[in-house]
């Protein structure tokens, strides 16, 4: 059976519903001859022609601008962040503009701002970026950041059919991994926004997270299991909306609770998280929230430094026992 | 004094040769007189009353270039109007009603009061909102206009924008797409000289926003923004070029901002000489006195004219007046799209 990777199921994504809907289009750089930096267009030229793919100046705010325009004539555009470090250049049109529209005079913006976020190959303070929360605090925005090949599919065909503007990152780390392959259904398929998913289920601790921290959790829930703590792991998939109701229920199960994610500290989700649990579940809590971010740093360059700042298994395990022994 | 640009004045005889229809020139007049009215009651009355909150943007002035542009476009088309920009809004059909109710506040305003002045749109007229980051509607036009291009549809889009917002990384970005893209797109500079307080020779080293197109590949013409006349010729041969796929024009309208930045500002700092020399280019005194000697109106016929968009002022003011605010809760709905 044919295994996909997590970059192929976006690739697969937009590619279906290009066909399903030609209003569905990509714009971006190099996203057409060459079929987009890390490939996650390849192809799609020679399929869908130049104007349903097209290769535009370096000018971020301007992809993104020209995305809302034609979503505002009833399109469906997919721009393309090289690398979503460089959303920032296109802050303004996506917080300002796509954002408040409908809000203010009711005119829809489907729009969806995809590239490649996080560490973990050395890209420095340039190219590992993670920058979902400036757009988790943007009401009228959606943000996603899946973390599997089948969601990483699921999620684009969603975030594609939305009304509404979907920023999407891609975890880079996790584009060709080998370990993110998996088989896919052959019939088609969605996973809706805002919807949490238990990559683990355990009794004692939840390790809440999202991205390539999923596995993170998960390598260290095999570990913590050889000593007898059971981690509860879910995966997030959505920052906004995110799923309250999943993120609740599991606290109430286990009582404590792990926030993890490879964003900085101050401002991150984890912050968020941390006080609607508080708000709604304290009584349930036999230990105190505990946060396993990188630190606020940039995101550095050198491999020992990169190690140092991306969060670990070994702080995972640090933590959870710790916690476990509250 | 830089900005009395010997330019500018020598220009007010580049009229086009071809005239619009009788119509045409007469519903000029009708759209800018109601424009100068509607702002005028907007700014010096109902602002000062407090019956508007917050700030007040007028274009007065400067009337003939969104009437000028806007007066032979197709419903289909698509129009990125700016904050001095009110006849772009009147011409497209939106309600003085809806508008007065938008500015007061009112649930029936076109944003529901979400939003105040001419922030607003309506994809019913193709009235895209303006947002306050000046030049961002650039390349959201420049997507409008690949939209058409993608679609095969014969449909042309205005944006309108200050000579302030050429200063701006949005408009350079998007003036460059909309040129390599060469899609359907008029691009309408209102240049009126200052940006808030800073002076065009603060805001650019060239002499004019049209020298900025060269740049970028595209056509730069200047018209006379105080001759709706010239405007139209200007727009219309732009409109022209878009409409045959020869991609976008820069259009640039050379006026004068006759009141401050807002109603709060006195524009002390606008040299009065300046002021005098704009006010006998004043775009409606010319454009009545166009028509008077073409023998289509006389002078009674141009006090009808503004009595009659007096009479439509009023009505809509007592209506909107009596328009309900929005409920508090209101504050909570449409962040995203809703099952109706």
């Amino acid at each position: 059976m044919a295994l996909t990777t997590y970059i192929e199921a976006i690739r697969q994504g937009i590619w279906e519903e290009m066909e399903r809907d030609e209003n569905v289009f990509v714009l971006g750089e190099d996203v057409g001859i060459y079929g987009g930096a890390f490939k996650v267009t390849e192809g799609m030229l020679e399929k869908f022609g130049e104007w349903r793919v097209i290769d535009t100046p370096i000018s971020e705010s301007a992809i993104v601008g020209a995305a809302i325009g034609a979503a505002l004539m009833g399109m469906k555009p997919i721009a393309e962040m090289q690398f979503a470090d460089f959303i920032s250049c296109a802050f303004d049109q996506i917080t300002n503009f796509a954002a408040k529209c409908r809000y203010r005079w009711g005119a829809g913006v489907p729009i969806v701002v995809r590239g490649p976020s996080g560490g973990g190959v050395h890209g420095g303070p340039f190219h590992s970026q993670n920058p979902e929360m400036y757009f988790v605090h943007t009401p009228g925005l959606k943000v996603v950041c899946p973390a599997t090949a089948y969601d990483a599919k699921g999620l684009i065909k969603s975030a594609i059919r939305d009304p509404d503007p979907v920023i999407y990152f891609e975890h880079k780390f996790l584009y060709r991994h080998p370990r993110v392959k998996e088989e896919l259904p052959t019939e088609p398929y969605t996973v809706p926004i805002g919807k949490a998913i238990l990559r683990r289920t355990g009794t004692d601790i939840s390790v809440i997270t999202y991205g390539a921290m999923v596995y993170t959790a998960l390598d260290a829930a095999k570990e913590l299991e050889k000593e007898g703590i059971d981690l509860e792991v879910l995966d997030l998939r959505s920052l906004l909306p995110f799923d309250r109701e999943a993120v609740l229920d599991s606290v109430k199960k286990t009582n404590k609770v792990i926030l993890l994610h490879e964003d900085t500290r101050i401002g991150g989700f984890a912050g968020e998280l941390a006080a609607v649990i508080s708000e709604e579940v304290f009584e349930y809590l036999d230990g105190p929230i505990r946060r396993i971010t990188a630190p606020d740093t940039p995101v550095p360059y050198s491999p020992p430094l990169e190690e140092f700042f991306l969060p670990k298994v070994t702080d995972v395990i640090r933590v959870a026992r710790e916690l476990y022994a509250y | 004094m830089k900005t009395l640009n010997p330019n500018i004045v020598a220009q007010e005889t580049a009229r086009p040769t071809v005239l619009p229809p009788d119509k045409t020139l007469m519903d000029m007049l009708y759209f800018m007189q109601l424009t100068r009215e509607l702002e005028f009651r907007i700014e010096r009355k109902l602002y000062r009353q407090g019956k508007i909150v917050g700030g007040v943007y007028v274009g007065r002035g400067q009337e003939a270039i969104a009437v000028g542009s806007c007066i032979d476009l197709r419903q289909a088309d698509v129009v990125c109007p700016s904050h001095r920009d009110m006849g772009a809004f009147l011409i497209r059909g939106m309600p003085v009603r809806t508008i007065l109710a938008q500015y007061m506040a009112r649930k029936t305003g076109a944003t529901r009061g979400r939003d105040g002045n001419m922030h607003m749109g309506d994809m019913k007229y193709n009235l895209i909102a303006f947002v306050s980051m000046l030049g961002d509607n650039v390349p959201v036009a420049a997507g409008i206009g690949m939209s058409f291009k993608m679609r095969r549809q014969d449909r042309v889009v205005i944006c309108f924008f200050g000579d302030g917002a050429t200063s701006r990384g949005d408009w350079h970005e998007g003036i460059n797409l909309a040129a390599v893209s060469k899609v359907p797109v008029v691009y309408v500079c209102n240049n009126n000289q200052y940006a808030y307080s800073t002076p065009l020779e603060r805001q650019m080293a060239v002499e004019n926003v049209a020298d900025r197109a060269e740049a970028y590949g595209l056509p730069g013409e200047i018209v006379d923004g105080n001759d709706v006349v010239a405007v139209w010729g200007g727009v219309t041969r732009a409109i022209e070029r878009a409409r045959a796929g020869q991609g976008p024009t820069l259009v640039e309208c050379k006026t004068f901002r006759m009141t401050g930045h807002s109603a709060h500002d006195d524009a002390g700092y606008v040299p009065p000489e300046l002021f005098q020399f704009w006010e006998e280019r004043d775009p409606i005194r010319r454009h009545e006195r166009l028509l008077i000697e073409r023998g289509l109106i006389d002078v009674a016929g141009t006090e009808e004219i503004k009595t009659r968009v007096n009479r439509e002022i009023d009505e809509a003011i007592q209506i909107a007046e009596k328009d309900p605010f929005p409920d508090p809760e209101d504050c909570l709905k449409d962040v995203y799209y809703e099952e109706q």
